[in-house]
């Protein structure tokens, strides 16, 4: 259980912080290995404090409530009236379920300050990474693509103005420029995709269901629209995720449900398929699991064998009042 | 035959101006904004529209949505959207209406003049003239409720989606006239369409290929 391997690494961060002044670089070696990363020597020295403290605190913490039960029960023993026995009874369900709920709440914050403690640095890095590359991609379309057929396109014209039938010519020219047409549409779909900006996450899931293979049912409630970068990530993990259904499951039917509840945007995809999806297998998943922790989301998995599999992807996030209608006045 | 255009890029309105005229439309007004079109369409009336899909003061999908609202006041006013990127969605809205008259062109056709021209008639009169690129989309999907045509007629019917008439459906399959009527009429019996004029029960069948 999570209680106790934490208080025992927490007793472990203690030894190594009082042993911190004498063997500093053995010690700070030894936590990075304890934490399985490499925040920083000031991050590490703090995450050995929090976690020295907090680790064993929970588990004293819920120690301290159980033993409550010991003295109950005491108690119980020197009085045998039915309702007395009843209350106490139901006080020791209470505490029971209170030493619970505490435990599993203080391993959730442990895991918490951890987090802030030991990531934050790798994900802002990642996400530099992946925006990085991103540019590069498009860089590297745009050179090879669009703009090496618009130089041929002016080759081809230059060569069209001095030949004496220039009609082949132009025709090349013709061709070559509807295809640096198509590389660009390609490429900005891939960008933006001009239906999100027209028509905000809605229609474009709505679209997005179209073009899919596989029929999908649609259940998309959602008043105002959320800020164009989440939208964008949200719009492209559930492309990704309806365009693993179409390739992976062998589904006969797929569902999207879009919900705002709470500041949160909830988005399930789902299908009838054959299950078996594994966020650490695929690359897939762990591309739509990224673009959703760049703003603090989380992707979900329900993928059984044989079925069915459902991705919840939950976004917190504002909404923006709903977009108003065009006005069809003369202007 | 009269023409409304509206395009916010001064370079192509001009060009569309140019290549319209000198194919003997008469164009009635050029417009660079939503409201402005609008007006112009409720005024003016014309045999066809041709619309950029994104124009002022949005600068989202301002063009369809003028066109959608245009034809809820003036039925069945024929306009014939161009757009840098195509999708289905738009497409299905623009003929929900069931009245035809609808054409829906990737800006890139414009350049494919004389097909691009007879695109624009074959829309003033009523039929329906979908790019390529969203009647191929339609290809991929595993639906069967079009299970019953032959693969030799769901060709016939994407050529139909683009606004092919069926002389030139022939000419593309290399087949007589005579043996694409066999065909369509095989579609619109499959497809349960009762007889009523051919024009009608083309965009009808069309309608079920993008619904399906």
């Amino acid at each position: 259980m999570r209680l106790f391997t934490n208080a025992a690494t927490g007793v472990a961060a203690l030894v190594l912080l009082l042993a911190l002044p004498f063997a500093r670089r053995r010690v700070l070696a030894a936590a990075r290995r304890l934490a399985g990363s490499d925040p920083g020597d000031l991050r590490l020295v703090a995450w050995l404090f929090v976690h020295g403290v907090t680790g064993p605190a929970a588990l004293l913490g819920v120690v301290v409530m159980l033993s409550a039960l010991g003295v109950i029960w005491t108690l119980r023993t020197a009085e045998t009236s039915m309702a007395v026995t009843l209350t106490l009874s139901l006080s020791m369900l209470a505490i029971v379920s209170l030493a619970a709920g505490f435990g599993h709440l203080a391993t959730r914050a442990q895991a918490r300050l951890a987090d802030l403690l030991l990531h934050p640095d790798t994900r802002v890095r990642e996400l530099a990474d992946a925006q990085a590359a991103e540019l590069r991609r498009i860089e590297r379309d745009l050179h090879d693509g669009a703009q090496a057929r618009l130089i041929s396109i002016r080759m081809t014209l230059g060569l069209a103005r001095s030949a004496p039938d220039p009609r082949g010519l132009i025709e090349e020219a013709w061709e070559s420029a509807g295809q640096a047409l198509t590389d660009l549409r390609d490429l900005v779909r891939n960008i933006h995709p001009p239906v999100l900006a027209d028509r905000g996450l809605v229609g474009a899931l709505q679209a997005a269901a179209l073009l899919c293979p596989v029929p999908v049912r649609l259940d998309l409630d959602l008043e105002g629209r959320p800020e164009a970068p989440v939208e964008s990530a949200l719009y492209f993990a559930a492309t990704e995720a309806l365009s693993n259904v179409a390739k992976h499951s062998g589904a006969s039917s797929a569902w999207v449900r879009l919900t705002y509840a709470d500041g949160v945007l909830r988005l399930t995809v789902g299908d009838d398929g054959r299950g078996g999806a594994d966020p650490a297998a695929g690359t897939g998943l762990r591309g739509i699991a990224r673009r959703l922790s760049a703003f603090e989301g989380t992707l979900t998995v329900h993928s059984p064998p044989g079925g069915p599999s459902e991705l919840i992807m939950e976004l917190p996030c504002a909404l923006s009042s709903p977009k108003i209608s065009l006005s069809s006045g003369t202007g | 035959m009269r023409v409304v255009i509206a395009e916010d890029l001064a370079l192509l309105r001009d060009g569309l101006i140019r290549l319209l005229t000198t194919h003997g439309f008469e164009v009635l007004e050029a417009v660079d904004n939503g409201p402005m079109l609008l007006a112009a369409l409720l005024k003016h009336r014309p045999d066809v529209a041709v619309i950029d899909v994104r124009l002022p003061p949005t600068h989202t999908d301002e063009g369809l949505r003028v066109a959608l609202e245009a034809r809820r006041r003036v039925k069945g006013l024929p306009v014939l959207i161009l757009s840098q990127y195509v999708e289905q969605l738009y497409a299905r809205e623009l003929l929900s209406d069931r009245s035809g008259g609808i054409g829906y062109l990737l800006k890139d056709r414009v350049g494919d003049v004389e097909q691009f021209v007879e695109s624009v008639r074959s829309v003033a009169a009523g039929g329906t003239a979908l790019d390529s690129e969203v009647v191929s989309q339609l290809l991929t999907r595993r639906d069967d409720r079009l299970a019953a045509l032959t693969p030799r007629e769901r060709e016939v019917l994407a050529m139909m989606a683009e606004g092919l008439s069926n002389q030139a459906i022939a000419g593309k399959l290399v087949v007589t006239d005579k043996a694409i009527g066999k065909h369509t009429s095989n579609i619109f019996a499959k497809l349960g369409l009762p007889p009523d004029d051919d024009l009608n029960r083309r965009v009808m069948a069309v309608l079920a290929y993008l619904e399906s």
